[in-house]
């Protein structure tokens, strides 16, 4: 099972990549030009948005009523509710980070492998970001 | 509000935006999981037993799309503009790395599967993520 899940792990990993790459989410400019309400708008990521959501909104319909996976094992989906600062204040900060660079993790990650250097000093970033809020965590409440 | 008609690829971010459907769907289904690029990665900084070969073969594959997408494509790699400078770029990815992390997820995780499982709490933080962008752009294209 976990073999079988490892290559579907990388399959979809490939096709999120081709995705982002056709959709022109890797291209920072594209990015900030839909961001961009005030100034010439490019509208395409609404339809990136709007497909990615016509095809999964299914997939998850269905998997909200399983227990296991097609492949086997457990269900993963998120139990979190709550609605709380946490939440706000976290995707207030990405989306300030977001718009100033037009990359989020996804594309960023994709742009590195193709190796455009303003993505890895973003993706170290980006990683170092997360290892700052590991630190918090661990230290408010370890594990 | 002037529409951008010359960058504006309707057809292109579509098929894309359903190719990204279609690999979190497939993720869904066969492994039961949400397809959240920032938590993804996040995970594996502290990582628990049994958590680390998904995570390592999606990141494979995503890191595989640029050399398939060049070898498929007629036209290579789409060119990727990049107006910010280092010293913006490293605060930007300070911010969404902080930032996914403390909201528990980004464009993808909340954006694409959060609204699709019709979760209010991804449409609160896609809307939050949203509102920032608009403003950050807005200051950093017609304020400065």
């Amino acid at each position: 099972m976990q073999a079988k899940q490892n290559i579907a792990a990388f399959a979809v990993g490939l096709l999120f990549g081709l995705g982002l790459l056709l959709s022109g989410m890797t291209d920072p400019g594209k990015v900030q030009g839909f961001l961009d309400l005030a100034g010439a708008w490019d509208p395409s990521l609404a339809f990136v948005m709007g497909g990615a959501i016509l095809v999964a909104v299914g997939a998850y319909a269905v998997a909200r009523r399983r227990t296991e996976s097609f492949l086997g094992g457990a269900m993963h989906l998120p139990t979190a509710r709550q609605i709380d600062r946490r939440l706000v204040l976290g995707s207030l900060a990405f989306g300030v980070g977001w718009g100033l660079a037009g990359f989020c993790p996804g594309p960023g990650l994709v742009s590195l492998a193709a190796g455009e250097m303003k993505a890895v000093v973003f993706v170290l970033a980006m990683l170092a970001g997360m290892a700052a809020f590991e630190w918090l965590e661990h230290r408010r409440a370890p594990r | 509000m002037t529409i951008d008609f010359a960058n504006f690829t309707p057809w292109a971010s579509l098929a894309g935006g359903l190719l990204l459907g279609l690999a979190a769907a497939l993720f869904v289904l066969l492994n039961g999981r949400v397809l959240g690029i920032s938590g993804i990665v996040g995970g594996l900084m502290r990582p628990r037993a049994g958590e680390v070969g998904w995570r390592v073969a999606l990141l494979a594959g995503l890191f595989s799309a640029p050399l398939v997408y060049a070898l498929l494509s007629p036209t290579g790699l789409p060119t990727a503009r990049i107006d910010a400078g280092t010293g913006l770029i490293v605060l930007a990815g300070l911010l969404v790395g902080v930032g996914t992390r403390y909201g528990a997820g980004c464009t993808s995780g909340h954006g694409v599967c959060g609204l699709s499982r019709l979760s209010p709490r991804s449409l609160v933080a896609t809307l939050a993520f949203m509102a920032a962008g608009f403003l950050t752009v807005f200051v950093l294209r017609h304020v400065f």
